[in-house]
């Protein structure tokens, strides 16, 4: 090959190698950056007012108190919480005893993490209800949203 | 469907790195090498033979496989890992085969194809056979004995050898291996496991002298097992440059682990003591240190031991200036070892310095795609290992080239990927898979499964929906 042809190549290559660098650094783009931490505190001054109008209020933080029953054989009785996790089923230890052939022995667990109230279903025969979706996983309840087993629904309040 | 815990906590989806992008990267990196490899052919008047084809065949052949590998089992792992890998591999290859064509001749390049096949073939089946690596961390001791085996195989009777006054090669018969090469990644494995187990312990308790949080005297075991492989490694083995790596990979680990100054103080006296000890005891630290001072002195560069390889690298790269004469068309071949530890300086004369700052570049990216993937990494075992192993890189790297461009005494350290030895390419396409597993742990998607503490003792005190990785892999 011509002396000219290999000096064309040669200097191909180095070009080459660049190219690769260069690629290497573009296409790799944000994914060197490192999630930003969150940011905790809110901007002040500018949305002060904003915030009382457009957002809703922040969730409050603390943790509900009470499960009240609003449907069922034991429509209207109130349950206290206290912060203990709390076993729902016909069985007799349970925390909620629900005298309802549609419900199991030990139908759903409802306990509380950090300040929300989390509802697993203990692998019932008839399922538990939340907004009428059956519950696949443990999820967060929140307050005032209905939940059923069999015939009774109850909901969590403040 | 619900609103379920993990549609809560995985607000922002992660995103699948491009494998695409691995491909078209791979292909790019194969393109180099390979033409590399031809070049330095033409370069050499060669006409372009089977082998040159068979050549780039296999290597192309090697990036493909590694990309269906990835593909099938690390879908999630970083892309650019191997791209830059592959690319440093066969560099290094064009310039140990454009060295064999030097009359006599000689066939390192065959043999470290077939290395850098076999190699390539084992971090593929590092990929695709360890179904969790966080499982290493259970046998943390079983590493430390691995790493001290490995680096007591080169004394035993019949399998050791002894090449150029130092004692890290073993016989196998097939060919001679650089245990201490694999001690490294088997070290590094260690200090993760050690580090993470006990890093809490180790920060916690201590005195505080001044600014200084000093750790007790009975946490200083791992830094003295460490000086200790040092030192042993230094006094029997005679080598130098694995002393630095071994010393500078458990002094970075500790740093990454704890943060704590005082360790690195404590690591610098210890360094001291060690080297005053080794200079005074053994002449050929000394020999070392004496021929990088005054390597340009006469009587240094003739002296047996004396700086005559240093002196002959740094004219071959300022004979080749700023672009190089050209694969082939220089004469690195000069220098002694000119494949193995001189390779950089054989490609600094031959690619020039824009060819070596962009071989560098490589370098660099490379490590900083592992750091990276230590930072994205979730568990305490893998952010170490993968932060252990890049800084492994970049030590080895430093001593290496630092030795070359006399920055630092020459010691007889591998340039990784690149110099001639099939332990060196082990061990790295080793480190290369595990840190493929380590970024595709940390990537991929995790998903909330049904509780597993139901209900008792305890019950409600875990965090619910404790991540259950999706695409766990059976």
């Amino acid at each position: 090959m011509s002396e000219l042809a290999i000096t064309a190549l040669r200097f191909g290559l180095l070009a080459l190698l660049w190219i690769f660098v260069f690629t290497v650094i573009s296409s790799q783009g944000r994914s060197l950056q490192i999630a930003r931490p969150a940011r905790l505190t809110r901007r002040k001054k500018k949305t002060d007012q904003d915030v009382s109008s457009d957002t809703p209020p922040p969730p409050t933080r603390a943790l509900p108190t009470k499960l009240v029953i609003t449907e069922g054989p034991l429509a209207g009785r109130t349950i206290p919480l206290n912060g203990q996790p709390l076993l729902i089923g016909r069985a007799q230890d349970a925390g909620l005893v629900l005298e309802d052939d549609y419900a199991s022995g030990r139908h759903a667990r409802l306990f509380p993490q950090g300040s929300r109230w989390f509802l697993e279903d203990l692998g019932s025969t008839n399922g538990t209800f939340v907004q009428g979706n059956q519950l696949t996983r443990t999820t967060p309840l929140e307050p005032n949203v209905p939940v059923r087993i069999g015939k009774t629904v109850m909901e969590l309040q403040a | 469907m619900t609103k379920t815990i993990d549609a809560v906590d995985a607000e922002q989806p992660v995103k699948k790195p491009l494998r695409i992008t691995e491909l078209l990267l791979s292909v790019l990196a194969v393109a180099i090498g390979s033409g590399a490899y031809m070049l330095s052919g033409l370069g050499m008047d060669q006409p372009l033979e089977a082998h040159y084809w068979i050549q780039l065949g296999v290597m192309f052949a090697l990036a493909i496989a590694f990309h269906i590998v990835i593909r099938l089992r690390a879908p999630f792992a970083d892309q650019y890992v191997v791209p830059l890998a592959l690319a440093l591999n066969g560099l290094g290859l064009a310039m140990i085969h454009r060295l064999d064509l030097v009359p006599p001749g000689t066939q390192a390049a065959n043999n470290q194809l077939l290395w850098t096949v076999l190699s390539v073939i084992i971090s593929m089946a590092l990929v695709w056979f360890i179904i969790d690596y966080r499982h290493m961390r259970r046998f943390t001791y079983v590493w430390l004995l691995a790493s001290a085996v490995l680096l007591l195989l080169p004394f035993l009777p019949f399998i050791g050898m002894e090449i150029y006054g130092a004692r890290i090669w073993v016989n196998l018969g097939i060919g001679s291996f650089q245990p201490g090469e694999v001690a490294k990644l088997t070290l590094a494995i260690f200090f993760a496991s050690y580090l993470s187990a006990n890093r809490d312990l180790i920060l916690l308790a201590g005195r505080k002298i001044g600014p200084l949080a000093f750790p007790r005297v009975q946490d200083l075991g791992p830094l003295v097992v460490a000086w200790l492989v040092a030192m042993g490694v230094l006094i029997f083995q005679r080598d130098l440059g694995s002393a630095v790596l071994f010393f500078g990979l458990f002094m970075a680990m500790i740093y990454l682990a704890t943060s704590r100054l005082s360790w690195i103080i404590l690591g610098l006296v210890a360094v001291g003591a060690g080297g005053i000890i080794a200079i005074n005891l053994f002449p050929h630290v000394e020999a070392r240190i004496d021929g990088w001072l005054n390597a340009f002195d006469m009587d240094m560069i003739y002296a047996e031991h004396g700086s005559h390889q240093v002196v002959q690298g740094l004219f071959g790269l300022a004979s080749g200036g700023l672009f190089g004469s050209g694969l082939g068309e220089g004469r690195p071949d000069l220098v002694f070892a000119a494949n193995s530890d001189m390779i950089i300086a054989s490609l600094g004369e031959e690619l020039g310095l824009v060819g070596l700052t962009a071989i560098l570049l490589i370098f660099f990216l490379l490590i900083t795609r592992i750091m990276r993937i230590g930072l994205s990494a979730r568990d305490a075992f893998g952010k170490l290992l993968a932060a252990g192993l890049g800084c492994a890189m970049a030590i080895q790297i430093f001593v290496v080239v630092g030795g070359v461009l006399r920055v630092i005494p020459l010691t007889g350290l591998t340039t990784p990927f690149m110099a001639a030895g099939g332990s060196s390419l082990l061990a790295n396409w080793m480190i290369i898979g595990l840190v493929l597993l380590i970024s595709h742990t940390a990537n991929r998607p995790m998903q909330a499964g049904p509780m597993v503490n139901a209900s008792g003792i305890g019950a409600g005190t875990s965090v619910p929906g404790q991540p259950v990785e999706a695409g766990e892999r059976k």
